[in-house]
């Protein structure tokens, strides 16, 4: 058994799971899976050095080890955390998790443009789903946002900088993926900005990379642009032998054309092998592909929409609940509200339903 | 006169040089170490003499000297962090300009303990005629033999390297500054692995304030039971205070921690009281990040004891009602002063500053100098002292760095204790603009100096 690694014992939101010295306490969270694990913005297990400066993913730390139970007095950020043997962890069980993360979110919010329906990332976007599972509805941030010109990066990557909630994931795509990496992050605070410096076009093979591991649509593919939303499209697995890269990538359908190539993401929205940019931007035919079949998304996710399988009409329809009646407005199924008085059959009234229609009828009584 | 040991020779004529400062007894410390003591010894001796980091924290020097790897073949490194970026804060800065080789002496003892053959001073980029004055001094030193190969036959190398900032508060951070010093962006790093495991170049690393370096000086020569022997408590030896604000005599004084701050702020031989006759209104005791403190809870605690100039003393109360020592930047506001435009200030200072590296510091250090700008304006509402209550509390202890810390506490300090005057701007903004709030009640009770 000498040879058999020793494994460590932690109990996340009291879920104890064995895991090899050095895993952090994400990815032990991401081993157990489900609400069990924290949201990540910037950290991303292929990118070395990523992770700690979203500050989503804070738990608790209530026992530290076996050896040395004290619990930790800070939050600590879950991505850059090894776990110790008999740690436990509270994640959504801690209040004041829950409460930091809300903060997280506001604050990542704060600049942020919500600019969702002219956003070619809505429906992949990470922070939507960030905010949406554990943010506030409303914000309590009364100033103007923060914004920056658009920005090219060359022929297919555009930068929308305003969007950015500098995670810092291309810088480390670019730094690690490509050899020699020409952006970054320039100046400093709430004005720091992605940026080239001088409107430097981004040209290396891999760099189209850098669209996939952007969490929000601040890097977005340029032969892709207001071409179409995600969820209209239809996810299909596909390969092909490419010199350069692995060929593994995920075609985006929309009837017969492809709107776009994209490398494959696992569940935690995390791509699975890189692809060059000749793949991703230049091969948009069929026939450039040999298709291996649909991609399971995630039931959860807004791609899927239209896509469910097996799905059974209700046995009840809305006629058979409403007395016969055919609504035109899903208001009509209360029958009786200030708004909707039961006496107004809305299935009779020709067109959208107005306020005029309301007044009409009842002065028809 | 309280006990002086770093500045005792400040005004001897031509200090500077090293011939002066040789014949003031300058580098016996070097020569006792090295000849006398090993490295070991000189750690033991720092550890006795309870020195604590002079750059804000307090940690025990000795300690975090002791924690330093020691891993076959890697070179060890110090780093003197001479970015001293603290509003309020400018002793290190007259150590440096007025006793260059008092640092270079307890940099070469320092390296010596701890095995480092390449040390660097990192100054901040705003010290322009600094760094000058210290090459000029390592010049002379090494001229003398006390830098370079084979020092006073002891086989023990060092070389001493300043390196320039570029004007970021952040990198004042021990982190940070390994990053700017490796030439790389100041973002600090992400803790653990700490310096002393992994610091500049992956090599450990020891980083320390000017101060505290400079104090390894006088515990070598006097020995760290005698050092240990000043002060009270675990606060031993002298502090240099560099006082500023509405008092009669800024400037940069050694303390021996036992006086307290009443004595400190009227006595002549310090601060020299308030200026213009004016009445103490509050004081911000360790530079601008720590807590800010009404006259009050300044010169008594809350259990009504006397407040002293130590560690303790002044942290006593936690932050509901005590503040801390930090790095001594000693800011006293007078009755005139507002601390609403102060705290906005401040506010403003770490939005410049913050390195934009983790979320709850680049946007919430943003949004609190917003609605402080607004509150000052007069244009605030009522919810946003609140509101900045609330901010604070989800930007501290979630950051990287303790830049977040540093930016949420002096607002909550200010919130606690003046929240009336946060009121006082929102109900009341035309007069507002005009005055500044009526403050009979926060300053201090004992009757205007004439």
């Amino acid at each position: 058994m000498s040879d058999q690694p020793q494994l460590f014992k932690v109990t996340i939101d009291n879920i104890t799971i064995e895991v090899a010295p050095g895993t952090s306490i994400l990815e032990a969270a991401r081993k157990i899976g489900g609400d069990v694990a924290p949201p990540a913005m910037c950290f991303y297990s292929k990118l070395k050095g990523s992770g700690g400066k979203c500050r989503t993913c804070l738990v608790e730390v209530s026992k530290g080890s076996e050896k040395d139970p004290r619990p930790m007095p800070k939050l600590v950020a879950s991505c850059r955390t090894t776990v110790m043997d008999g740690m436990e962890v509270k994640n959504i069980t801690s209040e004041r998790v829950v409460d930091a993360r809300a903060g997280v979110v506001e604050f990542l919010l704060l600049n942020h443009p919500l600019d969702c329906p002219v956003c070619d990332q809505a429906g992949e976007c990470h922070l939507q789903d960030l905010s949406y599972d554990h943010g506030k509805a409303g914000t309590r941030y009364e100033f103007q946002r923060r914004t920056f010109k658009k920005h090219d990066l060359g022929e297919y990557i555009q930068l929308h900088m305003t969007r950015c909630i500098l995670c810092y994931r291309c810088v480390f795509t670019a730094e690690q993926l490509t050899d020699k990496r020409s952006h970054g992050v320039l100046d400093r605070g709430d004005h720091a900005e992605i940026a080239t410096y001088i409107e430097k076009s981004l040209d290396n093979d891999f760099i189209g990379n850098v669209i996939d591991v952007c969490p929000v649509g601040a890097l977005t593919d340029k032969t892709f642009r207001f071409k179409n939303r995600v969820w209209f499209l239809k996810p299909v697995d596909a390969h092909c032998s490419c010199s350069k890269c692995s060929g593994k990538v995920t075609l985006w359908y929309r009837g017969d054309e492809v709107f776009r190539v994209t490398a494959r993401k696992d569940q935690w929205g995390e791509v699975e092998d890189w692809i060059c940019n000749e793949c991703r931007f230049e091969k948009k035919k069929t026939s450039d592909w040999t298709i291996e079949g649909p991609r399971v998304i995630d039931r959860a996710s807004v791609i899927s929409q239209g896509h469910y399988v097996g799905v059974q009409k209700p046995k009840e329809t809305f006629e058979a609940v409403l007395d016969g009646r055919k609504p035109r407005l899903f208001m009509d199924i209360h029958s009786v509200s200030g708004v909707n008085r039961p006496d107004i059959n809305l299935s009779l009234i020709e067109g959208p339903a107005h306020s005029d229609d309301f007044d009409r009828v009842t002065k028809k009584d | 006169m309280g006990v002086k040991l770093l500045l005792e020779k400040a005004h001897v004529e031509g200090i500077r040089t090293y011939e002066v400062y040789r014949r003031e007894g300058g580098y016996r410390a070097v020569e006792k170490a090295l000849k006398t003591m090993g490295p070991d010894a000189v750690v033991e001796e720092v550890k006795k003499s309870g020195l604590r980091g002079r750059g804000g924290a307090g940690f025990p020097a000795g300690m975090k000297w002791s924690f330093i790897a020691k891993p076959e073949g890697v070179p060890r490194h110090l780093v003197c962090n001479a970015d001293e970026s603290e509003p309020g804060t400018f002793k290190d800065r007259y150590l440096m300009e007025f006793l260059p080789h008092l640092l270079i002496e307890g940099l070469i003892v320092s390296s010596f303990a701890l095995g480092s053959n390449a040390t660097y001073i990192y100054i901040r980029g705003e010290y322009a005629w600094i760094p000058d004055i210290l090459e000029q001094a390592i010049a002379e030193a090494k001229a003398n033999g006390w830098l370079g190969k084979n020092i006073l036959g002891t086989g023990f190398d060092l070389e001493i390297y300043v390196q320039r900032g570029a004007g970021a508060y952040i990198c004042g951070e021990e982190t940070a500054l390994i990053e700017s010093l490796e030439g790389k962006r100041g973002n600090p790093r992400i803790k653990p692995p700490f310096p002393a495991i992994k610091g500049v170049w992956e090599r450990p690393t020891v980083v320390n304030n000017v101060e505290t370096l400079a104090a390894v000086v006088p515990i070598i020569n006097m020995g760290g039971d005698e050092y240990a022997k000043i002060g009270v408590g675990k606060s031993t030896g002298t502090k240099l205070i560099s006082a500023c604000g509405n008092i009669n005599k800024p400037g940069v004084y050694e303390i021996d921690m036992t006086i307290s701050v009443e004595e400190f702020i009227y006595s002549d031989e310090y601060c020299g009281g308030i200026a213009n006759g004016k009445r103490l209104k509050a004081c911000i005791p360790g530079g601008s990040s720590v807590p800010i403190l009404p006259a009050n809870l300044l010169l008594k605690t809350a259990k009504g004891e006397t407040r002293y100039m130590n560690y303790e003393s002044l942290s006593d109360g936690g932050f509901a009602t005590g503040s801390m020592m930090g790095s001594g930047g000693f800011i006293v506001l007078d009755e005139d002063q507002s601390v609403v435009r102060n705290t906005y200030t401040l506010a403003r200072f770490y939005r410049h500053e913050s390195c934009g590296q983790c979320s709850p510091c680049r946007e919430g250090t943003g949004w609190m100098e917003k609605l402080l700008k607004r509150l000052l304006e007069g244009k605030g509402k009522i919810t946003d002292i609140d509101l900045l209550w609330d901010i604070q509390r989800k930007i501290e202890g979630n950051t990287i760095c303790p830049l977040g810390d540093a930016a949420a506490w002096p607002i909550a300090a200010a919130i606690r204790h003046f929240r009336d005057e946060f009121e006082w701007y929102v109900t009341n903004p035309e007069e507002s603009q005009r005055r500044n709030y009526g403050l009979a009640h926060y300053a201090d009770p004992r009757e205007v100096v004439a």
